[in-house]
């Protein structure tokens, strides 16, 4: 159970504050953007950086940081829906699999999540993409399957130790099922394992939905994406370099917050992992 | 043994089995037509019963299903709609370039994080520790195609030393493996980091362990301790990320190829997908999973073999 203060490291708090930083723009984008990414005006293209556009603006005449802001809004709501279904089917297969140890759907979640983590995942979302045609549900879908068997994992490994101790054969003596002991208190002691594991495939996710767009099958236009972006302006390289240097310092920024954010969350929630230093 | 190895076969013979059930079905569930999704809005109704019939489209899934599959064991992947050559012989053309990218690649990686995770474990702590756990903390967030566009801007456009993409053919190795470089650098710069971290980690637990106590209490001095005993330990869960690595090597590989416009097996998959071609997709995509699947499989051989404890298993 997470009680008390959370203490975290420096390198947490930078972490914590580049992510609440892409997280706020994304939602202030939600209701006010500092221009409209959806005119384009051709005469006010490639700007340099000014009061008005503080980033300039694109080979259409889009503010940069308008573009910017609506672009972390695409990856953080594609990648934390990935994360969710993750969350969602991962989590009660992974604790039904640990209610019932050794028995054949333990056998069957365990052999099938060996599968899927056997799979290139970028080739087969690829694949997704490509055959349900490129838009941001499906790449959510295609990103959130490989994070069931991620946290299906993590729900058995870390409910499986819990099994065996005494309060949990208390719960049994009083007549509880499994699934709702399951429920009422294995979840509750893996949570943390879990938003560990959350704040990692979060970071993942962002980086595929990247390299998604990035090849044309994440979302679509008009949406503003990172990885489009950074596409769109490969074609320009020579004459606007800027304009490939900006979306991609977002992705780093955001990934980097991330990962420092969660490497943070598991020393301070598991001291015991702090050695490993992976 | 001969036991392990068996069981251990049968599950990457499932595992095979279970993908290229999973690749055909998902490419059954385009909408719609294959043919009709092929040829596009405008063609034809007798095209496009032509095309089915081609595509071998007539007949039930299961079927087809062992079609496609005896096929591909035979050598024969089917029929490219668009090019009118067998897969196969695209896939020929374009190996060529992928796997050796990948290899390239591989090495780079290897050679970045062995040094860098052996600098950081013997000087845990110190400022070389840092840096080296600052610098993989930002390799892992670079995404490889971005990094490769700052290296296409930096040693492109700026210093002119190389060209921004593109490939001479393997008639000059020298001009072949200049083309890769860059693209091998983006690759393996998120993988190195990726691994010196883990053999970081791996070392600093092995150091902890008793025997490499007595070995430094004999009098062996830390550099020989590591390279003697404590590398030779931490070997196994490198070669596990190693292993793992490849698959995201050859995957990364696809969306790399694209921005060095290098004609690798990831150019073929996008051509192919943006042309509706999509018995090469099928079937390109299905030769990538084998391989992944069949480097995972080797790579637990190759524990089973170097491990005595794991041979019994």
């Amino acid at each position: 159970m997470m009680s008390g203060r959370i203490r975290l490291s420096p390198a947490g708090w930078i972490g914590a504050a580049l992510t609440a930083l892409f997280v706020g723009a994304a939602l202030l984008s939600l209701v006010w953007l500092p221009h409209d990414v959806g005119v384009l005006d051709i005469s006010a293209r490639n700007l340099p950086p000014s009061p008005a556009h503080p980033l300039g603006t694109d080979h259409y005449g889009r503010d940069m940081l308008s573009m910017l802001m609506a672009g972390a809004r695409t990856s953080i709501a594609v990648a934390l829906l990935a994360v969710g279904i993750g969350l969602g089917l991962g989590v009660p297969l992974g604790l039904l699999a640990a209610a019932r140890r050794g028995s054949w759907l333990d056998e069957v979640v365990m052999r099938g999540n060996d599968l899927i983590f056997a799979f290139p995942s970028l080739v087969i979302a690829i694949l997704i993409t490509a055959v349900f045609g490129p838009s941001a549900v499906n790449a959510i879908l295609a990103i959130g399957i490989f994070n069931i068997p991620v946290f299906a994992r993590v729900a058995r490994g870390g409910a499986l130790p819990i099994w065996t101790l005494d309060y949990i054969m208390a719960a049994r003596v009083a007549g509880k099922g499994r699934a709702l002991i399951s429920f009422q208190h294995l979840l509750p002691n893996i949570t943390s394992l879990l938003i560990v594991q959350a704040t990692i495939q979060f970071s993942l996710g962002i980086l595929a939905e990247a390299a998604l767009s990035y090849v044309g099958l994440g979302a679509q236009p008009p949406t503003a994406s990172w990885g489009r972006m950074l596409a769109d302006a490969q074609t320009m390289i020579y004459t606007e370099p800027q304009l490939a240097i900006m979306p991609g310092l977002a992705i780093v920024a955001m990934v980097l917050g991330l990962n420092l954010l969660g490497d943070a969350l598991r020393d301070a929630l598991d001291p015991r992992l702090r050695r490993m230093g992976v | 043994m001969r036991r392990a190895l068996l069981t251990r076969l049968l599950s990457l013979i499932l595992s095979l089995v279970a993908a290229s059930v999973v690749i055909f079905v998902l490419l059954q569930a385009v909408p719609g037509d294959p043919a009709a999704f092929m040829l596009g809005t405008g063609a034809q109704p007798d095209t496009v019963a032509a095309l089915r019939a081609d595509l071998g489209l007539e007949g039930s899934l299961p079927v087809r299903y062992l079609d496609w599959i005896g096929g591909m064991l035979r050598g024969d992947f089917g029929t490219s709609y668009t090019y009118r050559v067998p897969v196969a012989e695209l896939v020929a053309d374009r190996v060529g370039v992928s796997l050796p990218l990948a290899a390239y690649a591989l090495i780079l990686t290897v050679v970045i994080a062995v040094p860098a995770g052996l600098i950081a474990a013997s000087r845990r702590g110190a400022a070389a520790d840092w840096g080296v756990m600052g610098a993989t903390q930002l390799g892992i967030a670079v995404p490889n195609f971005w990094f490769a566009m700052l290296l296409v801007l930096l040693f492109a456009v700026k210093l002119r030393w190389v060209s921004a993409g593109g490939f001479p053919g393997w008639s000059d190795p020298r001009a072949a493996l200049g083309a890769l470089t860059l693209p091998a650098i983006a690759l393996a710069l998120p993988q190195a980091s990726i691994l010196a971290r883990v053999l970081r980690g791996a070392l600093i637990d092995t150091m902890g362990q008793d025997y490499i106590r007595t070995a430094r209490a004999k009098g062996l001095s830390q550099r020989a301790t590591i390279v003697r005993h404590a590398l030779r330990n931490a070997a196994i869960p490198v070669l596990t990320i190693m292993g793992l690595q490849f698959s995201f090597l050859l995957a990364g590989a696809i969306i790399i190829e694209n921005v060095f416009f290098l004609p690798g097996l990831g150019r073929l998959i996008f051509q192919a997908i943006t042309q509706r071609d999509l018995i090469v997709v099928q079937s390109v995509t299905m030769l990538l999973v084998f391989a992944v699947i069949a480097v995972t499989f080797a790579v637990d051989l190759a524990y089973a073999l170097a491990d005595p404890r794991l041979r019994r298993r």
